[in-house]
């Protein structure tokens, strides 16, 4: 399904009017966001807005009870399971608040396995794996498991897994949430600067305003719904 | 009016065109006392003035160097800068006091507070991200980095003060009618 691919700031990925609710709480009232090719874009509002649902339907990991989800020109809320992980796997990368690396891998190994998912032969994979783990400095913690990181290194590795794939769009749920600022700041650096060389789009929930100063503008949430306050520049 | 970049950089203007490198030097000798600016702040400042009519470019030279902007404040920039040197500093320390303020003329007038904390919120996040753009500049050193530090946490602790401000805007418009 990779056609023609979008042009910078067009559309990439579109959700429109979604509603969800889990049981009887509403959780989306009407929320809109359009990600386009190439920006940073940051969803915000307090605690309990919808913002990670929101991330989560754009991403095809929740279908929304109303309202379509397009990637490009495909409808993802209607789409076969199947398609939507194959979709994560190849045009999506997900990154969340604590890393989720598996526990029982090597670094190197966690940050192979998209790679190898996709066909990419297993030497061929762990080569790439180490060159995206030198850019984010953490190279030399290629051996260690997840469990003798730093929360920083933790979100590195975490990053170098999400961009080993080449994503043309990055979800990243609260990447810096576990962080202290410092460290927060140094993956947001990472990730911007990383993402904006690829062309690829990363949509970014967070809470913290200094964080969503990192993205090109902002779509703020209240009560599950959107309110854009501003267009892009 | 309340002391701007802007309104520093047109009274640096007043005695003659200057390029933004010469603008910083000459603030940072010229008032010690403050935070030195940053290039990124002088060469945004700059083009906001030109933008807004209150500068213009006066030349733009290489001499076989880096490409420089020359600027010189308009008749339009003057007056700017004379309406606001005879204006009265508001005795508030705090940003907050005049954000209040106008959430709380607004409630008295009718108007529309929330949409007033949403713009505000707008152009305070704006002003993070060219902050945040120049601290994660390649090659921004760490002055630079840690002045726009400075200026980002209290930013955003205005910023935090007018989320909270917005979600208490019901009790405080009761408050308000009730006097």
């Amino acid at each position: 399904m990779n056609t023609t691919e979008p042009a910078p700031g067009q559309p990439l990925v579109t959700a429109r009017e979604l509603r969800k609710a889990y049981g009887s709480t509403p959780a989306l009232c009407g929320a809109s966001a359009e990600l386009n090719a190439g920006e940073i874009l940051a969803l915000t509002g307090p605690s309990g807005s919808g913002k990670s649902t929101l991330l989560h339907c754009m991403a095809g990991i929740v279908r929304p009870d109303h309202g379509p989800v397009t990637y490009r020109a495909e409808r993802l809320d209607s789409a076969p399971e199947e398609r939507l992980s194959e979709l994560r796997r190849t045009d999506f990368a997900v990154m969340f608040q604590f890393g989720q690396l598996i526990p029982e891998l090597t670094t190197v190994d966690n940050v192979s396995l998209p790679l190898i998912l996709n066909g990419t032969d297993r030497r061929t994979a762990q080569k790439q794996a180490r060159t995206w783990l030198e850019r984010f400095g953490v190279l030399d913690r290629a051996e260690a498991r997840p469990g003798e990181l730093s929360g920083g290194q933790a979100q590195r590795v975490a990053l170098a897994r999400a961009l080993v794939t080449s994503p043309k769009a990055v979800f990243a749920d609260e990447p810096t949430g576990a962080l202290d600022s410092l460290a927060g700041e140094q993956v947001m650096t990472e990730l911007t600067s990383a993402a904006r060389e690829s062309g690829a789009a990363v949509l970014l929930v967070t809470h913290d305003a200094t964080i969503a100063a990192y993205a090109d503008r902002e779509i703020r949430l209240t009560d599950g719904r959107t309110a854009t306050l501003e267009v892009s520049a | 009016m309340p002391m701007s970049t802007r309104h520093i950089l047109l009274g640096l203007l007043a005695i003659g065109p200057r390029h933004g490198y010469d603008l910083k030097r000459r603030h940072d000798e010229r008032f010690p006392q403050a935070r030195p600016l940053a290039y990124g702040q002088v060469y945004t400042t700059l083009q906001r003035l030109v933008r807004d009519g209150l500068a213009e470019i006066e030349e733009t030279s290489s001499d076989g160097g880096p490409e420089r902007t020359m600027y010189r404040r308009t008749d339009a920039g003057e007056r700017e800068l004379a309406d606001w040197a005879m204006s009265v500093t508001p005795p508030a320390p705090f940003v907050a006091n005049e954000i209040f303020t106008k959430v709380v003329v607004a409630i008295l007038s009718g108007g529309d507070p929330a949409a007033y904390l949403a713009a505000q919120r707008a152009s305070h996040m704006r002003r993070m991200r060219e902050l945040t753009a120049v601290k994660s500049a390649q090659g921004a050193d760490l002055a630079t980095v840690l002045s726009a530090d400075y200026a980002l946490t209290h930013l955003n602790a205005d910023l935090r003060w007018m989320t909270t401000t917005a979600g208490r805007l019901a009790t405080l418009t009761a408050e308000v009618d009730a006097t």
